[in-house]
């Protein structure tokens, strides 16, 4: 591993990383069970410097801000380690957004270049919301099919210069990305990281789950995020390891990524890590009696050898099938983007493989608390990282109170955002709105969250108010989106839901027709998003003086309520 | 060639099948995710069987926001 203490930046350390290991494998991509490439550190320099010769051609220069829309693949990377090359700030976006939703961040975070895939591209360059973002000047699309109309982009394949670029260096106080932790329908919460957060968060994430020449990291989660950003790339790059992609992300050609490529980490959100748990149950229930037993007796002195650690070589011996079906290689499985259930957690243990579940959140640069897995504890999230300051904040009679941090990851604040930034981070500390207590032991447990805003199994951050635009005009007095916890705080992260408030026009009804409006616009919001109930509120909402709905009143006067004989179904 | 209307039929007859719903249950206009109470994986698992019954490859990207039959029978008429 390089020693990132030596770097001021992202492309610093890549552009050595690519030096130190040129015949290593940096990226394998695969496409229905079929390799199409891999990709060594030498040839991943060969193809990111012409392009980064060709974006300083075009203009492109220290600071300017280019956003890439892409699916998990090589390109990405490339395009990311050309734009930081040229000291640029990268704006990833998440590719599942709606094409309104994308220009909307585009325009936020004042993008010049876009780098996105053809898809892509053929949904965005029709959306009626482009005109309305010249800030975007350069769009290069790759992926073209032939004869295919390129609405004003360019083919990404060509953007190649010729001569030799030249490297711009950064500082750790630099500005390294934008990353929108949401904000797609209500204000954008772009969290500006600089490149002293990530190589920060690099140097403990490694510390714990270290990369080295010849580990094979599957990429999953989107490289938009947080997670995969920085284990999916940053991390195996700046150790000489390789990263996989799978250009169709089904269930089945996942499961056969893992022998096939002999994976060595791979991350994945609380809902996948269910459904591998469901589909190896079915198979332990399928099991013959006898077998049954066999495997029940080995499975319990695993248990009994790996209670105070791993002992990985130990654990595949004794269940060899099990561990074959994922390679054989398998170090952990790292899980994050939102809260995982502990039984899901302890199943896996119990087979002998370690599931790293951590606590994070962008704004703290990726993780904040991570399961060292020494011992593994699957009611906690696990212990601060090194360089991590965890406090709670105000605690109740059992210890719980809101969790507050303060490191070098922490980001300095949200674009364009002085008083969002100015309630998040408060004297140095972030303001993570989540509840938590530590135990005896310096584990963290979560308890809920303050905040107005849930998070789902597949790890999607949805914030009330975003998800408000898709009920307005609807025949009512006044409404509101609330996240059921926060009106009703429980002390629970699962099965999180939004509700849907209204205030109906004095002498009005509610009625099935307005129920039914309710249904079809919540049924064209993405599913993820959409509220689970009505609440019926016979008062004025409490407004400010300029006509804002003051949430925490509201909240508290609903929270007087009984949330179970309140709530209307959809 | 299929009609679309065939199309729709096919592919609701499949997921009635691979779901295990009630027949006839299932409508063009239906949302898959709320009518069958699925997840993302679930919906992607019916993908790949919808692939198998067209002789067809249906990238991510095409299936991406799509959650009733009736955009999904258009993307797959699209490919047919």
């Amino acid at each position: 591993m390089l020693d990132l203490a030596k770097y001021s930046s992202i492309g610093e350390a890549v552009r050595d990383a690519l030096e130190t290991w040129p015949g290593e494998v940096c990226l394998y991509e695969s496409d229905r069970g079929e390799e199409k490439q891999r990709i060594t550190y030498r040839e991943f320099k060969e193809r990111a410097l012409p392009l980064a010769k060709w974006l300083q051609d075009s203009g492109f220069r220290a600071g300017d801000r280019a956003s890439i829309i892409m699916t998990n693949q090589s390109k990405w990377l490339i395009s990311a380690y050309a734009i930081f090359y040229c000291g640029g700030t990268l704006v990833p976006l998440d590719y599942k957004l709606k094409p309104q939703e994308q220009w909307t961040l585009l325009k936020h975070s004042g993008a010049s270049v876009l780098i996105t895939e053809y898809p892509i591209w053929r949904q965005l360059s029709i959306s009626a919301c482009r005109a309305q973002v010249p800030n975007v000047k350069t769009v290069l699309v790759t992926e073209v099919p032939a004869n295919a109309e390129l609405a004003g982009a360019q083919a990404w394949e060509f953007a190649k210069g010729a001569d030799k670029p030249t490297f711009v260096p950064r500082k750790r106080e630099d500005l390294a990305c934008i990353v929108y932790s949401s904000g797609t329908g209500g204000t954008p919460k772009g969290c500006m990281m600089t490149h002293g957060n990530y190589l920060e968060q690099c140097v403990a994430l490694t510390s714990i789950y270290p990369f080295w020449p010849g580990v094979k990291y599957l990429s999953i989660l989107p490289t938009n995020h947080a997670i995969d950003f920085m284990v999916g790339f940053f991390g195996p790059f700046i150790c000489g390891a390789a990263v996989v992609h799978l250009r169709t992300l089904r269930p089945e050609f996942v499961r056969e990524a893992f022998p096939k490529y002999q994976i060595t980490y791979v991350s994945l959100v609380p809902l996948v890590l269910k459904n591998l748990q469901k589909g190896l149950q079915a198979r332990f229930d399928e099991l013959p009696p006898g077998k049954r037993r066999i495997f029940e007796w080995l499975k319990g002195i695993n248990k009994t050898l790996t209670k105070s650690r791993p002992i990985l070589p130990l654990s595949r011996l004794l269940l060899k099938q099990v561990h074959a079906a994922f390679g054989g290689k398998l170090e952990a499985i790292i899980v994050g983007g939102a809260f995982t259930e502990p039984q899901t957690l302890q199943f896996f243990y119990d087979l002998g493989i370690p599931v790293a579940n951590g606590y994070g959140l962008t704004e703290a640069g990726t993780a904040v608390t991570v399961n060292d897995l020494r011992p593994f504890r699957a009611d906690t999230v696990g212990k601060p990282l090194p360089g991590m300051e965890v406090r709670i904040l105000n605690p109740d009679a059992d210890g719980i109170g809101q969790v507050s941090v303060r490191s070098k990851t922490v980001m300095p604040g949200y674009l364009n955002e002085p008083e969002l930034t100015a309630q998040t981070i408060v004297d140095g500390w972030l303001m993570t709105g989540d509840m938590g207590r530590f135990d005896t032991t310096g584990h963290l447990q979560l308890f809920g969250r303050k905040k107005n805003m849930i998070v789902t199994e597949e790890g999607k951050n949805v914030y009330a108010e975003d998800v408000e635009q898709a009920f307005e005009g609807l025949p009512v007095k006044e409404y509101c989106v609330f996240a059921a916890n926060y009106i009703w705080p429980s002390r629970s992260m699962l099965g999180e839901q939004l509700v849907l408030i209204i205030h109906l026009e004095p002498g009005k009804q509610f009625t099935e027709e307005l129920r039914q409006e309710i249904a079809a616009r919540n049924s064209r919001l993405i599913n993820y998003k959409r509220i689970h109930g009505i609440v019926l509120y016979n008062d004025d909402f409490p407004l400010t003086a300029s006509l804002k709905i003051i949430r925490v009143s509201l909240a508290e006067q609903l929270g007087k309520l009984n949330r179970k004989e309140t709530i209307v179904p959809v | 060639m299929r009609s679309l209307e065939q199309t729709t039929q096919e592919i609701l007859e499949l997921a009635t099948k691979h779901f295990k719903a009630a027949p006839g249950s299932l409508k063009a206009q239906d949302d898959f995710y709320k009518k069958l109470g699925i997840d993302s994986l679930q919906a992607l698992e019916l993908l790949s069987r919808l692939e198998d019954h067209f002789h067809i490859e249906l990238p991510d990207y095409e299936v991406q926001g799509v959650s009733d039959f009736k955009t999904l029978a258009e993307r797959i008429q699209a490919r047919l």
